[in-house]
């Protein structure tokens, strides 16, 4: 049973969202994201300033066999990105939800937040899919 | 790795465990509507005998002249020892191994290969091999407009002393990709014209690519390029001749930081000339490049007992794990080329590559200096590696032609690709050419020009 914590928002593709008290967000891939994808190598991070919009792929991460995109779960720029993960990626796989953190975007549509699940529905999710 | 055909009693019984009648059946999902009987046009099958005749007869027709002809392949003498090794069967295969555990010497021979180019060129990594240098050329180019994300520029300033034939690759391979190349001509010593360069200033380039001799053998200036290029926010690809580079400065150490990209010709090094191919190309680069750069990688490691070994690494910049948005589509490597440059580099060790270099400039020295006694001869440039661009009063075409009918191959025409340069032929002597030869190709050369015409 992987971990969910209520204080996130969360998207259908596994992306978790915390909203900072300055309006930003943090984004990073949920605990059974990691999971699923195993250790990993390398994660491509965008450029600050790089915008997005609800739904595109925003960065990669790598394990040794596979690449898997993770989506921009709200319309946004990018502010920065985890400046850890070049040197150890698998802070992402240790620590999902704290030290992994992948992005921090400032959303262009506040609006979006409100479609996101919260932790009780994203947990559903995960059971009926039989994560 | 070894290749034993299926029996029939294999095939049936792997069918039976799947529940399938028939290997046919397997490829079920193709519509009847694109399934052909038999290919119309395509003779008749030849038997083992038949063939043999056929190929003896065409590899016939090379004649067996002797060689003045550089221009991109050169004729080098290959240590008997080279293709005795690489044509034992455990060497002869031209794929790239993906099992690492049954692969382990392949995958050795690759990682050497790999650290001798490094070695070469001055820069940090290498891959496994390219298909040739030309692809290798277009490749970087590809990989320099990934990687130069300051920029963004799908524009590549292209020296002309770069291959004709590279630059034409580059945009065919390019083109499609919205890559433009756009050309720097040449000063009247037959280097990058710099200041035609620095009119650039201001504009947005992905990178500077300069070849190193360039194709008409002179020697590039190219530490005040590569650090114009830096300063600019360009990248620098180089393209090196490898047996040149046993003498000049290595890509890794032109300008401050070195260039930022090597690729190239690898036949050189221990592969016949052989009407063309197969060669390979040849791509190293500085380490933080390193996942945007193509093909096979293979790197070393430890296995789950601890014990040392080699695999196929970084596969995630590959199409088998990225698909589209892979680094290129090249899913192989050049291996049995590599299997005989890595022997031969290990023959002929740094001294002997050296040796081999200065024979081959020694003697395209020799030739230039003979033929510019000659009436109405001279040698464009004062400076230049292996090949030389010698200068005639009348078109060179007949010139070879006439060479042609004595068993040598003169040299290359320059006139399609380099108008600029008049009359001009490039001439080649390397360390498989005697002085015999050369007494010949000069012989030759002036009663040729006394029974025709100057223009």
């Amino acid at each position: 049973m992987s971990e969910v914590p209520d204080n996130l928002k969360y998207s259908s593709e596994h992306e978790w969202v915390r909203l900072e008290d300055d309006g930003s967000v943090v984004v990073g891939i949920t605990d059974h994201a990691q999971a699923a994808l195993g250790e990993l190598v390398y994660v491509e991070v965008p450029e600050a300033g790089q915008t997005f919009n609800k739904g595109d792929a925003c960065i990669v991460v790598e394990s040794v066999k596979a690449a898997s995109d993770v989506y921009a779960p709200v319309s946004g720029a990018c502010q920065a990105a985890n400046p850890a993960l070049g040197d150890a990626p698998e802070l992402v796989n240790q620590s999902p939800y704290e030290g992994g953190w992948l992005v921090r975007l400032q959303p262009s549509d506040p609006a979006e937040l409100d479609e996101l699940m919260d932790a009780e529905a994203y947990a559903r999710l995960l059971a009926e899919s039989g994560g | 790795m070894p290749y034993i055909p299926h029996t029939d009693d294999d095939v049936a019984a792997m069918l039976a465990v799947i529940g399938v009648d028939s290997t046919a059946e397997l490829f079920d999902e193709i519509p009847d509507g694109l399934l052909i009987d038999a290919l119309p046009g395509i003779p008749a099958a030849l038997t083992e005998a038949g063939i043999t005749r056929l190929m003896r007869a065409r590899a016939g027709r090379d004649g067996g002249a002797v060689s003045f002809l550089g221009a991109g392949a050169y004729e080098h003498y290959i240590p008997a020892a080279v293709w005795d090794i690489a044509n034992r069967g455990e060497f002869y295969s031209a794929y790239t191994p993906y099992q690492a555990e049954a692969s382990q010497g392949t995958l050795q021979l690759i990682y050497e290969f790999q650290t001798m180019m490094t070695g070469l060129t001055g820069l940090d990594v290498s891959n496994a091999s390219l298909y040739d240098g030309a692809s290798a050329f277009a490749e970087a180019c590809l990989m320099a407009v990934r990687v130069n994300r300051k920029s963004k520029s799908r524009r590549m300033l292209v020296s002309r002393g770069v291959n004709p034939v590279y630059r034409a690759v580059a945009r065919a391979i390019g083109g499609g990709q919205g890559i433009e190349l756009v050309e720097l001509p040449l000063d009247p010593a037959g280097r990058t014209d710099f200041d035609a360069l620095t009119k650039f200033d201001g504009e947005a380039f992905a990178a500077v690519c300069l070849a190193q001799p360039t194709f008409l053998g002179t020697i590039e200036e190219a530490d005040a390029i590569t650090d114009w290029a830096h300063a600019h926010d360009m990248l620098v690809i180089s393209i090196c001749n490898p047996t040149g580079l046993a003498l000049l400065r290595p890509p890794g150490e032109w300008g401050e930081t070195g260039a930022d990209i090597a690729c190239g010709e690898g036949q050189p090094l221990g592969i016949p000339v052989s009407s063309g191919g197969p060669y390979f190309g040849y791509m190293v680069c500085r380490k933080p490049l390193l996942r945007q750069m193509p093909g096979r990688i293979v790197g070393r490691t430890v296995d789950i007992e601890g014990r040392p070994g080699f695999t196929l690494t970084l596969q995630a910049r590959e199409q088998h794990i990225r698909r589209s948005k892979a680094t290129s589509n090249i899913c192989t490597n050049q291996g049995l080329m590599v299997t005989a440059a890595t022997i031969y580099l290990s023959l002929l060790g740094a001294e002997g590559l050296r040796r081999t270099a200065l024979q081959c400039h020694a003697n395209t020295n020799l030739l230039a200096g003979k033929l510019a006694q000659l009436e109405g001869v001279s040698v464009a440039f004062d400076t230049y590696f292996h090949e030389a661009v010698i200068r005639f009063d009348r078109p060179v075409a007949a010139l070879v032609d006439a060479l042609g009918e004595r068993g040598i191959l003169a040299g290359y025409d320059l006139s399609e690709h380099y108008p600029e340069l008049g009359n001009a032929l490039l001439v080649c002597a390397t360390d498989a050419r005697t002085h015999e030869d050369i007494d010949a190709y000069v012989a030759a050369t002036r009663s040729a020009l006394d029974r025709s015409q100057a223009a």
